[in-house]
């Protein structure tokens, strides 16, 4: 058992830094740049795919021992998107305004690169424990990623972080508006990407 | 209007964030860019053909809306199957321009967004079709132009730490800045 521990504190730890699949392996970038221009839009969007990513993660390392490796890939696509459509109907009902926010990125959950990946990846050759730790990190590094994104680009373009007013007014006054829009965002995460290899170029 | 909506005001790569994996990923030669675009402009018409007689013909009769996520990404999964057989048997030119690209596109979500949207905003037959043409031509512009600028950054000195990826999103954030000023375009709201 205590030779089992570190590795399972890897499953939890090592997707949420240094295989963070948004920054490193630049996979599911899509909804990353798409629902970051406030930082609480980035939160909503992430519980969203985390609450996918974790239970199709479970639900692949629950089944994986009656799936056929012919057929895994329609069935990993069927229990996503089962998952998706739940998280699609409850955020319909329960939180509208975000909704009308995400938009079309809550079907497309579905062929988020991340979710797919983890399940082939990982979840299908694993333990449900297991699986749900990596699925949890996976949604950390994700939610971190989206989270710093969102915050940024709400502090240049409205300056304000959350809602909280965080710049003097003379800024506010004059911010920097095009943060909001989509240049922004791949300027952003350029430069985001520009640091961490700086930071891995120091190291070495 | 629709097909000028999309294509360029709504750029679905540049304004949408939609298909961005596959744009980074494929846009790093001219030969790969016009491939993949031709698979997408290609696929996208198909599905949306047949998502749209799917959507309106069985699930909306029967009251089973929420099926709509499961079906549609089924139906162009099987769908790009078929294709590449289809395509391998039939019409060898165009599946060895083009046939390493259409598994991919399974995944690439330009296809099943054009799909939802398609629903979401209540065209017809008609409209779909144009608009599908739209978001295909658009991606396409988009990523062979990119193609092209990546072709230049490859000789090009930059410093380490900017190289490779993080001068493709900067590189990306300009001509989307570009693309920005396309917005209002004949009165077409971004």
């Amino acid at each position: 058992m205590t030779s089992k521990k570190p590795s399972r504190l890897g499953f939890l730890v090592n997707p949420i830094v240094r295989e963070n699949a948004v920054l490193i392996l630049m996979i599911g970038l899509c909804p990353v740049l798409a629902t970051s221009t406030s930082a609480r839009d980035a939160l909503g969007m992430s519980a969203a795919a985390s609450f996918v990513l974790i239970f199709s993660n479970v639900v692949v390392a629950l089944v994986r021992k009656f799936v056929q490796p012919t057929i895994r890939i329609p069935i990993f696509i069927i229990i996503i998107s089962t998952f998706v459509t739940i998280i699609d109907y409850v955020l319909q009902a329960y939180q509208p305004s975000l909704y009308q926010v995400l938009g079309v990125f809550v079907p497309l959950i579905v062929v988020n690169c991340i979710i797919l990946g983890r399940a082939e990846a990982f979840a299908y050759g694993h333990g449900v424990f297991d699986s749900f730790l990596d699925g949890l990190g996976n949604s950390l590094g994700f939610t971190l990623v989206l989270v710093v994104l969102g915050s940024l680009r709400e502090f240049f373009a409205v300056g304000t972080v959350f809602g909280y007013v965080v710049t003097p007014a003379w800024y506010r006054s004059a911010p920097m508006l095009f943060m909001i829009f989509p240049p922004g965002a791949f300027l952003l995460i350029g430069i985001l990407k520009a640091l961490v290899a700086k930071f891995k170029l120091d190291k070495r | 209007m629709i097909f000028i909506g999309a294509f360029l005001v709504n750029n679905i790569l540049l304004m949408r964030f939609i298909a961005l994996c596959s744009f980074f990923g494929v846009s790093t030669s001219m030969d790969t860019s016009v491939g993949m675009s031709a698979a997408v402009v290609f696929v996208t018409m198909l599905a949306t053909w047949v998502c749209w007689v799917l959507w309106h013909g069985v699930l909306l009769p029967l009251g089973l809306e929420f099926l709509r996520t499961a079906v549609f990404i089924l139906v162009i999964a099987g769908l790009v199957q078929f294709v590449e057989m289809f395509l391998k048997k039939y019409v060898r030119g165009l599946y060895s321009a083009m046939g390493i690209y259409l598994p991919l596109i399974t995944t690439n979500c330009a296809i099943l967004a054009v799909t939802f949207l398609n629903v979401d905003y209540g065209y017809n037959l008609l409209q779909a079709t144009i608009y599908a043409l739209g978001v295909g031509g658009g991606y396409s512009l988009a990523i062979i132009l990119f193609a092209a600028i990546r072709e230049r950054l490859e000789d090009s000195p930059i410093s380490p730490a900017f190289r490779g990826y993080p001068i493709a999103f900067v590189g990306a954030s300009l001509i989307s800045l570009a693309f920005l000023g396309f917005a209002n375009l004949f009165g077409i709201s971004a």
